[in-house]
């Protein structure tokens, strides 16, 4: 019985959990008349008219565009570079090692907000303003320290033994690293792409900060509509419901990997 | 796991220092310099020395912005660690049950920022919201009028936003349990609350202090939600930190105060980070019996 | 303390079995006698560990049952059946001091605190813990942690057998030989029921009065370590036991001689009789020990060639090609050994007929 109460738990938070979107969900699909008009638990009069309106609008879709192509940068930079520290924490003692460890984590203390304006100075110096790059570097502060992070516990749960067998046989440390060594953590590699996904997708100050028009992120464009629209409920939420379609897709893809990742632990 | 001793390893380590030293070291420095200088006007500008932390650490509207921080923060860290724990422990272990509770758990960390602050105000408001309909056929609820209101709702999406993350990584640490602890208690016929506090609760330290410091940093340096659902109203009464800073900073465009704010800011998170990472460290591990 | 008996024990992990190979466990069925040392001997993957698993209770068996001295068990979970079990690498309570680590099971179990600390304080006693007892359990060596897993289970008075699951995979080989010692000494003291299960002949045969060979599901052989050297009940055995294990031919039988493309073997008279009824694959088996290798032709002896000598030290390992079949022989020190030309003997007593896998005798 007790195996039933704790299903019962999690179904209910899983309810509770999916009411506000659910909620965006039954307002994208009405007008914004339609919604101030009457107070209805499901949409009777459903129309994709919010919809359409968005995805025929360039001005509208170029922004989700912008933020899966900066996005993914930011992914393949952050994994690309976290994987050799990662294994340089886990497996080497060298000078200052610990320090450099904390000092990458303190990067993700700093408060955007300040940060913002120095940020816009370096990338406009640097000639990188309104680009992608920007902003998938810019997303690097906080995601390269996660992903060493998360990568390095994965690592450590592999033994020593496997590398020393490696470079016996006389495997380079590339062709090692490769074939063999990423293979082993694959799993750990998912779920780190998850999070470096998820955060970089998600912030929007500093991407804001960083673009104009060619890079803008969906999620800002958004909130410039608010202010000038007024408050039309229905397209707003038509677009919140876009926001989050890709990140579905994502985990959608990775869920097997994912549940493997988090079989192995030691995230 | 013994490691080897090699300072070749820098070079494993190189890219990921110029990354992230190349968006961190230069910022950080033309904020000290805001925060040691007047500005007016592009390149004009005067040197003050400490003037700006005496006149930030002087603010009352910061001391009060900081104190509701930190009351944020602790009741974040309350409500949301025990309730990761909560849920992990309940999700399911095999199954096709896995992924689909893995993926219905990261919806709200995949959705933007401000999005989240959208979906809780048409989610709250009294008129047209589930949530705000349905509270005020029992009580009278409004959270861009009344200050504790605003809390409520304020916690409620923050709970809901963030509890997921602690679930995952409290899912991942439980997932890390070999069999045999658990075949090991049972046969030392120990009690359900017993092999979670003296298996499972040990066994997710790692996990669980990578998840207290980042729901830690994050819901201190918290901005987007709460701007976009209450704008710091009503009156003060949800300023966080991060919301007077930009109110300075950017509204006010006081370069120099903000400067001097962010660099007060990011020590304090510094500071709370780093002891709670020695703690955590010590908690379960330490030398007393 | 325990008399196990094991009633017709079949085990799928598969909810709805087909056929045969659907099984970890195929039907076992024996009897383990109480204050017995028995060790589970097999190759990875032969459902020793799932035996182990049905006898703890940690596993209800898909059929069969389960007694313990006569009282069916079964449907019992493992805390209600007096086991204790040591596992493959050391389970400890991390948090907990070496004496609330042993203190666990009878705290669990609502015994008085003054109770609990006497026991703790004589099982510490019998396994060298004593100095450790304030200290953190996590920070000991890993064969001091495989004793405090063994411990957990000594200090429960009413404990009626302890089941090791390969419990020195993690100890450092000169440590091995210590803590399998301080198993015996455990043993000769308290007269527990002990099953050992393992992959490694060494510590089977070293530490047990019965060995049980297990192979692909079933239970081959059970006997004291000489039965199962000296007469082989199943091919398995032969070729597990022993190093290098048991030579083994395939043959056709003609009255008592076997013919091993060409060459005769004497078997013995009734063997060869059985081995005519016998169905299945025929096979001779023999141990290098007992080949006879001489220089010269002897009276019954077969002409080989030697392709190889290895020199173990007290004794040397022959590779020899007998019509085309490689043999082992082991030839003690101070044995002539022949170079190119060798006279096999094949003792009667020594060698064994097989049929479709299983030993023919009388």
């Amino acid at each position: 019985m007790k195996v039933k109460k704790k299903t019962i738990g999690l179904v209910i938070y899983f309810g509770l959990l999916l009411m506000p979107i659910y909620w965006m969900l039954n307002m994208s699909l009405r007008t914004n008349a339609s919604i101030l008009g009457s107070f209805v638990l499901f949409p009777t009069d459903a129309t994709f008219t919010n919809y359409i309106k968005i995805l025929t609008d360039s001005s509208w879709y170029s922004g989700y565009i912008n933020s899966i192509i900066y996005v993914s940068i930011n992914t393949i930079i952050s994994l690309v570079t976290a994987l050799p520290a990662a294994y340089a924490f886990s497996r080497y003692r060298f000078l200052g090692d610990k320090h450099m460890f904390f000092w990458l984590l303190t990067n993700r203390m700093a408060p955007a907000a300040v940060f913002a304006l120095p940020f816009f100075q370096l990338y406009s110096s640097v000639g990188l303003m309104d680009t992608h790059i920007a902003v998938a570097l810019a997303h690097c502060l906080f995601n390269v320290p996660l992903a060493v992070w998360i990568l390095e516990g994965f690592m450590s749960g592999i033994p020593k033994e496997i590398d020393e067998t490696a470079f016996i046989d006389g495997y380079s440390f590339p062709r090692f690293f490769i074939t063999i060594f990423i293979p082993l953590i694959r799993a750990g590699v998912g779920v780190t792409a998850f999070f470096c996904f998820m955060f970089s997708w998600v912030e929007l100050l500093i991407a804001r900060t960083l673009t104009v028009t060619n890079a803008k992120p969906i999620a800002a464009i958004m909130t410039r509509t608010i202010s000038a629209t007024g408050l039309d409920y229905g397209l707003l939420a038509a677009a919140g419901m876009l926001t989050i379609v890709p990140g579905m897709l994502v985990i959608w893809f990775t869920r097997n990997h994912m549940a493997k990742g988090f079989a192995l632990g030691r995230v | 796991m013994e490691k080897w001793e090699n300072n070749k390893a820098w070079f494993l380590v190189l890219p990921v220092f110029i990354i992230v030293a190349f968006s961190s070291i230069l910022p950080i420095m033309t904020v000290v310099n805001y925060s040691i200088q007047d500005i007016w006007g592009p390149g004009q500008s005067i040197f003050v020395g400490t003037e700006w932390y005496e006149e930030m650490l002087a603010d009352h509207r910061l001391h009060d912005a900081l104190w509701r921080q930190f009351l944020f923060s602790g009741l974040v860290l309350l409500i949301e660690m025990p309730l990761g724990i909560l849920l992990a422990l309940a999700m399911p272990k095999r199954g096709w049950g896995v992924s689909a509770s893995l993926v219905t758990m990261s919806l709200p960390l995949l959705i933007p920022w401000n999005t989240i602050g959208t979906i809780w105000i048409i989610f709250t408001r009294p008129d047209i919201g589930l949530f705000g309909a349905a509270v005020n056929q029992l009580v009278e609820f409004d959270h861009t009028a009344r200050p504790l209101d605003a809390w409520i709702t304020l916690m409620l999406m923050e709970v809901w936003h963030w509890t997921p993350l602690v679930t995952l990584l409290a899912y991942a640490g439980l997932r890390a349990i070999p069999e045999a602890y658990y075949q090991a208690a049972k046969i030392d016929g120990a009690s359900t609350w017993s092999t979670f506090w003296y298996i499972q609760l040990p066994k997710m330290r790692g996990v669980l202090t990578i998840a207290f410091l980042l729901r830690f940093m994050d819901s201190f340096l918290i901005y987007a939600e709460p701007f976009v659902l209450t704008g710091g109203g009503p009156g003060n009464s949800t300023t966080f930190l991060s919301i007077y800073l930009v109110k300075i900073a950017l509204l006010q465009f006081d370069l120099g105060p903000g400067g001097a704010f962010s660099l007060i800011y990011f020590v304090i998170v510094l500071l709370f980070s780093y002891m709670f990472y020695q703690a955590l460290q010590r908690v379960g591990k330490g030398e007393k019996v | 303390m325990a008399q196990i008996a094991l009633k017709e024990i079949a085990h799928s992990y598969i909810a709805n079995p087909k056929d045969e190979s659907d099984y970890a466990l195929k039907r076992i069925h024996s009897e383990w006698e109480d204050g017995g040392a028995y060790a589970l001997l097999g190759p990875s993957g032969c459902g020793k560990t799932t035996l182990l698993n049905v006898i703890s209770g940690l596993l209800t068996p898909s059929q069969g049952r389960v007694f313990y001295d006569g009282n069916d068990v079964t449907g019992l979970p493992p805390e209600k059946r007096n086991i204790a079990q040591v596992f493959q690498f050391p389970v400890l309570y991390d948090t907990m001091s070496v004496f609330n680590n042993l203190a666990f099971p009878l705290r669990n179990r609502g015994i008085q605190e003054s109770e609990v600390k006497k026991r703790v304080l004589e099982v510490a006693e019998i396994l060298e813990l004593t100095p450790f007892l304030k200290k953190r359990a996590a920070g000991l060596t890993a064969d001091a942690k495989q004793k405090i897993s063994l411990g957990r289970g000594l200090v429960r008075s009413d404990v009626a057998a302890i089941l090791f699951d390969e419990p020195l995979t993690v100890i450092d080989p000169h440590l091995k030989w210590h803590l399998r010692r301080k198993l015996k000494e455990v043993h000769d003291q308290l007269k527990l029921t002990l099953i050992y299960v393992t992959h490694d002949q060494v510590e089977a045969l070293t530490f047990a009065d019965q060995v049980m060979v297990m192979y692909e599901g079933e239970l081959v052989q059970s006997g004291t370590p000489q039965e199962l050297y000296e007469s082989p009940q199943h091919k398995f055995v032969g070729f597990f036991i022993g190093s290098p294990g048991m030579n083994f031919l395939t043959c056709t039988l003609e009255g008592n001689t076997a013919r091993v493309d060409g060459a005769g073997i004497m078997l013995d008279d009734e063997v060869a009789a059985l081995g005519q009824k016998a169905q299945g694959k025929l096979e001779l088996g023999i141990r290098p020990m007992f080949l006879e290798v001489h220089a010269q032709s002897v009276e019954g002896s077969i002409p080989a060639r030697v392709k190889a000598v290895a020199d173990q030290g007290s004794f040397k390992i022959l590779t020899i090609d007998l019509a085309g079949h490689t043999l082992r022989a082991r030839l003690t020190e101070g044995q002539a050994v022949p170079q190119n030309e060798a006279w096999l003997r094949f003792p009667t007593r020594w060698t064994k007929l097989f049929a479709g896998g299983r030993l023919v005798s009388k």
